[in-house]
């Protein structure tokens, strides 16, 4: 059963559209995360679940209840929802343990203390109720943050960007913590970040935005493997979207060679098409007879990342272990390991 | 040029660099103990107090007659003043920051208007008004054809009077700091209370309140500061405070010993105020600890609340400004003989006068400092620019009592001295002349135009410094080529600050002026005094007007800072940052 379910939502800033005809549904105990550039509209589509903007068109139903519509508009406090802000909005005049019971309210004291007590160990800081927000790090600010939003159990978190202010390293760790909190306790959320692996980390359902159009919303397998706009396969991951034409039915003909894949019709002889490929679909193998020459290359710590460049000119990335290394200008082998071909009409990059 | 002449010629220029830089480091803090001169007389009496037999006499003997008369007004003062400032000064503020309706973006500077009118014209302009033969009560008398005795009519001329006006002139104080306050908060803050189950109006109460509580603070320090330096109001409606005990003992008994004592009474008063307040901004530190995102979106107020709210803003500015100006227009109006006369020329020209001196002199000072803590950057050069500083925490009257006591025995030494020497009486040279005046405001008001220097200094970055002089100019002509003209408005505004305090200033003129020296500011407390109040609309509604100068200058300000907020709200465009292109 789902959820949330958003029905051809759209929020807009005076002319400005900010949101544009986005569904979406989020089953019960799923991770949700959006997905998009900055000024993609995805916190303004979380800030409108919250409550905090109207909808100029379409519905949110939350547990089969109508939240927004163009006539109707239930507010925050009303909505039985958690949210975890980006800077986390810790009130700096109250102490932990008055943080987290903040939105318990009709809770006796004993319950409030038993509870806060409950929620500090599930984000592993005991003991500290009576700190006071400025006295904490980063991470221990973010961790109180997700506490006083799970504290009035919540039907749906809502999560703002919650890892965007602390440090790579910190980052990683945490949204696995965070990720195996939610669904021990069996919760709903829905996240919003510019950072895919966060996504890929977090997420079972995932959409990627685009000035303010959903562009596709499916599991973080999916968005990468079976992208189903341009776009996505430009946002998630690394890849190169090469020429080809079509020749019958379910066969292109590229750069690379002649490729077979499923689903591909031909409309007309000699359709132009685009092939997303990744570089792990290209594999270094100096036996090839397909030659190349490396343009460019970067290191990524296990990895070196390298551009090659095909006769007719057309490029490439691939990936090769650090400690084998090609010159700049060197020639190479390549060898195609595709699954399966993402196909994209040519010239196709408008929205 | 031989060597020895070069080597001589090195020597006696460093010599004279040397003299120079020795002058410059002691110069701040000398000056600094100059312009302090009158607060260490002031604190000097009150350990003398404690000391001589005849002193202690003295105190135990204001204590036994009037000192406790003068606290229990005070504190009367204090908690009026504070609680009606603090209402309305928090309540405007908030309307104007967190609602959206119809007239709010002029509120917004129109709150500022009160602050151009000094307390003691509001003052006397209530008590025309509300008058037997004020417009108030003829009116009520035609409507209800009452005549004298008939009915009952609350006197203004009394302490609840004092509160009442002195709330109504000091509240946009409180209005300022806590709006500023109440922009820098986070909306994630306001949002996360709301997702927690608060409605708006709750959250104002559970978080909105509490975290601008150290900007409240600080907003009501000011204000209490005012009513505790206030002089002509509390004069005007009688009623016995410090200040007008000051000024009773220096003139009505000749005392300077008490005057002094009492001024270290009031002034230990304001040292704890001062204390509590810093302690507050401590706490500020941390209390913003989540600022610089987005301010809340305002809310729609529906037709019914808009008119409420504009009401709750509006009446404000209708007593604190606009029934005090338009009762001064109307006596202006009448006044044609008074606008015409030259005594009246003569008035306005030595004010201007006054003021100009003033501001010159109290820039210049100030800006010495400034450059002082800029480049020497010494722990001396610094506490000497906040003990400089400390002038405009001090009461009008203090200060005066502080300047006339040293000054009168400098004279008095000069004259003997003259005397003995050359059996000639030179008069008095510092006290009772333009001099302890003009130190009077120089000390009172050299703060002002400190932070306004320092801040326009704080523009330039020492690397522009650095550059120009990399680019071949040499120090003087950095001075003049980059420090100038980014310091140029800076310099108006502390000079047009200084020289409207210096026009509304009462107290210290009034004891400091020599014999027979009048100003506007003097001129129409002494016509309201006699009860002449028509007479004194011209001169008052003069200070007004020029008072309404900084009003506008602290608005534009304001607006200029909201603008570029607005302006770094618009999100960055990085999209090409945060995500590779394909092609890469």
């Amino acid at each position: 059963m789902s959820l949330l379910t958003l029905n051809q939502i759209k929020v807009s800033f005076g002319e400005q559209v900010i949101v544009d005809s986005v569904d979406f549904s989020l089953e019960e105990g799923d991770i949700g995360c959006l997905l998009g550039p900055s000024g993609c509209g995805k916190t303004t589509l979380l800030r409108a679940i919250a409550g905090f903007e109207p909808v100029q068109s379409g519905s949110i139903t939350l547990a089969d209840k109508l939240m927004s519509s163009p006539a109707q508009l239930v507010p925050p406090e009303k909505r039985e929802i958690g949210m975890v802000f980006q800077d986390f909005a810790l009130f700096p005049h109250l102490n932990v343990g008055e943080n987290i019971s903040f939105g318990l309210h009709k809770w006796s004291t004993g319950e409030k203390s038993q509870r806060v007590k409950q929620l500090l160990e599930y984000v592993g800081l005991e003991g500290y109720e009576n700190r006071f927000p400025h006295q904490l790090s980063g991470g221990q600010q973010q961790r109180i943050a997700l506490a006083r939003a799970l504290a009035p159990q919540p039907k749906l978190l809502l999560l703002d960007e919650p890892f965007s202010s602390l440090d790579a390293e910190l980052r990683e760790s945490l949204a696995t913590d965070v990720r195996q909190l939610l669904k021990k306790e069996k919760i709903t959320a829905l996240l919003v970040t510019h950072d895919q692996q966060e996504a890929f980390a977090m997420a079972d359902k995932a959409g990627v935005m685009y000035h303010g159009k959903m562009l596709q919303w499916d599991t973080p397998y999916g968005l990468y493997h079976e992208p189903a706009h341009h776009l996505v396969a430009d946002f998630i991951g690394h890849g190169v979207l090469i020429r080809g034409s079509v020749i019958e039915d379910n066969k292109v003909s590229t750069p690379l060679g002649e490729l077979n894949g499923e689903g591909i019709s031909i409309n007309s002889e000699g359709e132009m098409v685009e092939i997303l490929v990744r570089p792990d679909d290209i594999i270094i193998d100096d036996s090839s007879a397909r030659r190349s020459t490396v343009i460019s290359k970067g290191f990524r710590g296990a990895h070196y990342l390298y551009t090659v460049e095909l006769e007719d000119g057309s490029q490439l990335l691939c990936m090769a272990p650090s400690h084998h290394q090609y010159e700049l200008g060197s020639e190479v082998g390549l060898r195609l390991n595709l699954d399966h071909l993402v196909v994209f009409p040519a010239g196709y990059c408008e929205l | 040029m031989s060597p020895a002449r070069s080597s001589a010629y090195l020597l006696h220029k460093s010599l004279r660099e040397r003299a120079f830089s020795a002058f410059r480091k002691a110069s701040s803090p000398l000056l600094a103990t100059f312009v302090c001169l009158p607060l260490l007389v002031v604190i000097a009496a009150f350990f003398i107090g404690l000391t001589g037999e005849e002193q202690r006499q003295t105190l135990s003997h204001l204590w036994e007659f009037v000192i406790a008369e003068y606290v229990w007004h005070t504190i009367v003062m204090m908690v009026g003043v504070g609680v009606l400032v603090t209402l309305l000064g928090v309540s405007t503020a908030w309307l104007t920051t967190a609602c959206e309706f119809k007239g709010v973006r002029w509120l917004r500077w129109a709150l500022l208007l009160p602050l151009a009118m000094p307390a003691y014209i509001t003052a006397y302009t209530y008590s025309g008004m509300l008058s037997y033969e004020g417009i108030v009560q003829r009116t009520l008398r035609d409507i209800f054809n009452w005549s004298y005795g008939d009915y009952y009519f609350p006197e203004v001329r009394s302490i609840t009077g004092a509160i009442l006006v002195l709330s109504f002139v000091l509240f946009p104080y409180v209005y300022l700091i806590t709006r500023a306050a109440f922009l820098e908060q986070s909306r994630a803050a306001i949002e996360a209370s709301r997702v927690l189950g608060l409605s708006p109006w709750k959250s104002f109460w559970r978080v909105a309140l509490p975290m601008a509580r150290p900007a409240i603070a600080t907003g009501l320090t000011l204000a209490l500061m005012e009513t505790l330096a206030d002089y002509g109001t509390v004069h005007f409606y009688g009623v016995t405070t410090f200040t007008t005990g000051i000024f009773r003992t220096w003139y009505g008994m000749g005392d300077p010993l008490g005057a002094l004592q009492l001024s270290s009474i009031l002034l230990s008063a304001i040292i704890i105020l001062m204390v509590l307040e810093r302690i507050s901004r401590k706490q500020s530190q941390y209390h913003n600890g989540t600022k610089g995102s987005q301010p809340a979106r305002p809310f729609k107020l529906s037709r019914g609340k808009s008119i409420a709210a504009f009401l709750v803003c509006f009446i404000p500015i209708a007593i604190g400004f606009v029934f005090p100006a338009l009762q001064l227009i109307s006596w202006s109006y009448d006044q044609v003989e008074t606008w015409l006369s030259p005594d009246f020329h003569e008035l306005v020209k030595n004010s201007i006068a006054l003021a100009l001196l003033a501001s010159s002199i109290t820039v210049m000072v100030a800006l010495w400092f400034c450059y002082g803590k800029r480049q020497l950057k010494t722990t001396w050069t610094r506490i000497s620019v906040n003990l400089a500083s400390t002038g405009y925490a001090v009461p009008g009257v203090i200060v005066a009592v502080g300047i006339i006591v040293p000054f009168a025995w400098f004279d008095r030494q000069i004259i003997s001295a003259s005397e003995f020497l050359f059996g000639i009486n030179p008069g008095l040279i510092f006290s009772g002349t333009i001099i302890s005046v003009l130190f009077a405001y120089l000390v009172r008001f050299l703060s002002v135009s400190i932070q306004t220097i320092d801040s326009g200094l704080a523009q330039i970055s020492p690397a522009m410094d650095e550059s120009g002089r990399i680019l071949g100019l040499s120090s003087t002509q950095v001075l003049g080529r980059i420090h100038f003209p980014l310091l140029k408005t800076s310099l108006m505004t502390a000079g047009i600050l200084v020289f409207v305090d210096v026009l509304k200033e009462l107290p210290a003129t009034l004891i400091l002026r020599p014999f027979n020296f009048n100003t506007l500011a003097v001129r129409a407390y002494e016509m309201a005094g006699d009860e002449r109040l028509a007479q004194a609309g011209p001169a008052a509604l003069m200070i007004v007007v020029a008072g309404l100068v900084p009003v506008i200058l602290l608005s534009r300000a304001i607006q200029a800072r909201h603008q570029s907020y607005l302006n770094m709200k618009t999100p960055p465009q990085k999209a090409e940052e945060i995500y590779e292109p394909v092609n890469a």
